[in-house]
């Protein structure tokens, strides 16, 4: 659970000069933030290839690849989807609360 | 609010009579000529709905309209396994006569749900403090009732204490916890949750710790009874229903989502949220070419049950904080590898500065 921030993510050797292609290594996390990330990096023109993958099932590592476009850097997309990632979880958490307070909803008992 | 049209064929995921056809979201940049699908929060702000619609002291119900299904996935697999609640994980048994073993009572008591906010509390890191550890006493025997009837066959009756509850627990505080719980003691969230059965002469003699975990390590430290989605079901018309079959077309579909008019026999969608998708509709010749199947790809109907102190409608919102610290935590690390990429770099330019200064 509480794994030093320091080695969490790793660089997979392999990449290409400036890191315009490069595989990360997402050390404890799982199909919930690989899946979400790789829909972001997506979304982003600049990258022109993102896949990720669980190489085994009983390892708590993702490995995400991503490939850019005109030699941009692939850590740059990585910490821009991480913070558009954050941005999405604020923008959903918000109208969620804002719904709740409305209280315009169907309330019952059970059992 | 969502301003896109259900009728998007986008946005349908098509249920055919043998398969499903177009599962997968293409809304990707450079896949739409003209169309811009790259990341803008200010868009996404505008398209999403989150609307709860029912909510009891159990569960909570709500749309979720707008979004991927990666990120609905991410937050109904946190829900799962990884918002944090308070379950018993170690247990000492200094006396157990009962006919149930040790290793399976244990097991057993450690699945009991625990009213205990886990905000409250602190993980295990190895050392129990009364930061991080609860303790419960078990401490029950079996007698005979004394004044039973002769013929009297109901264990209830003829004994005291014949069924071991979760009402048996009682919390032992240690150090501060007396006063730091004393608005609302820790107890088991259900009182009559089955433990054992005893008989007279039998007796357990138990020391509990409860510390705080996620459902990943033990499903027993789960939230939830169920977290799960499903994909609004909608229902397109596409020539209007011969009045002689307007009830035969009602028939094929859950009760409720289809809607006749008594005099014209006018056929519409009630409410397409209570269909189950039989497809019941497409086995018919007659309905051929009249209606088309769907599910709506970035509308998920969210559900949660509670089976934890969390009140029901709390846990989204608990699971979200879960996804923002994880995303928090990658990012500072993904800044570090960026920070350590430029170091390098600076010191490669430098190496071939002085290299070049050499061959001067």
């Amino acid at each position: 659970m509480a794994a030093t921030d320091a080695a969490k993510i790793t660089i997979m050797k392999g990449y290409e000069e400036g890191y315009t292609a490069a595989t990360f290594a997402l050390h404890d996390e799982t199909h919930t933030i690989g899946n979400a990330l790789r829909w972001m990096l997506m979304k982003n023109p600049k990258v022109e290839f993102c896949g990720y993958s669980a190489p085994h099932p009983s390892e708590p590592v993702i490995h995400l690849r991503i490939q850019m476009y005109d030699n941009a850097s692939a850590i740059t997309a990585l910490t821009d989807a991480l913070e558009n990632l954050d941005q999405l979880a604020i923008a959903v958490n918000d109208q969620y609360r804002t719904s709740l307070r409305r209280g315009a909803f169907e309330r019952f008992e059970e059992e | 609010m969502a301003t896109r049209s259900l009728n998007d064929p986008r946005r349908q995921v098509k249920v055919g009579t043998e398969r499903v056809y177009d599962v997968a979201n293409t809304e990707f940049p450079g896949n739409y000529p003209g169309e811009d699908h790259s990341w803008n929060l200010k868009k996404f702000r505008k398209d999403l709905k989150v609307e709860i619609q029912r909510l009891s002291r159990r569960s909570v119900e709500f749309d979720l309209v707008g979004v991927d299904a990666s990120i609905a996935n991410a937050f109904r697999r946190i829900l799962i396994a990884e918002v944090p609640t308070i379950a018993i994980e170690h247990v000492y048994v200094w006396n157990n006569t009962s006919v149930i073993h040790d290793e399976v009572l244990a097991q057993r008591l450690g699945l009991v749900p625990l009213d205990v906010d886990p905000s409250q509390m602190e993980y295990h890191n190895g050392v129990a403090t009364d930061r991080n550890t609860l303790v419960f006493r078990l401490q029950v025997a079996c007698e005979r009732r004394k004044g039973a009837a002769r013929e009297e066959t109901d264990p209830e009756k003829l004994y005291k204490n014949s069924n071991v509850l979760a009402k048996h627990l009682t919390w032992v505080p240690q150090g501060e916890q007396e006063s730091f719980f004393a608005d609302h003691p820790p107890k088991p969230t259900n009182d009559n949750i089955l433990l054992a059965k005893l008989r007279p002469g039998q007796e357990i003699e138990i020391e509990l710790h409860a510390i705080k975990g996620q459902g990943n390590e033990h499903a027993k430290w789960s939230p939830v009874g169920t977290a799960s989605y499903r994909l609004l079901p909608n229902i397109q018309i596409h020539r209007p229903i011969p009045p002689p079959l307007a009830e035969k077309f009602q028939k094929c579909f859950s009760p409720g989502v289809i809607s006749v008019d008594p005099t014209t026999k006018e056929v519409k969608v009630a409410d397409p949220r209570r269909e189950t998708m039989s497809r019941e509709v497409l086995r018919h010749p007659e309905f051929e070419g009249m209606v088309s199947l769907s599910r709506i790809r970035d509308f998920f109907l969210f559900k949660i049950e509670t089976e934890s102190a969390y009140p029901p409608e709390r846990l989204f919102t608990e699971a979200v904080t879960v996804f923002r610290d994880k995303v928090k935590r990658l990012k500072v690390a993904a800044q570090a590898l960026a920070v350590e990429a430029a170091q390098a770099r600076e010191g490669e330019a430098d190496a071939d500065a002085d290299a070049a200064m050499e061959t001067d």
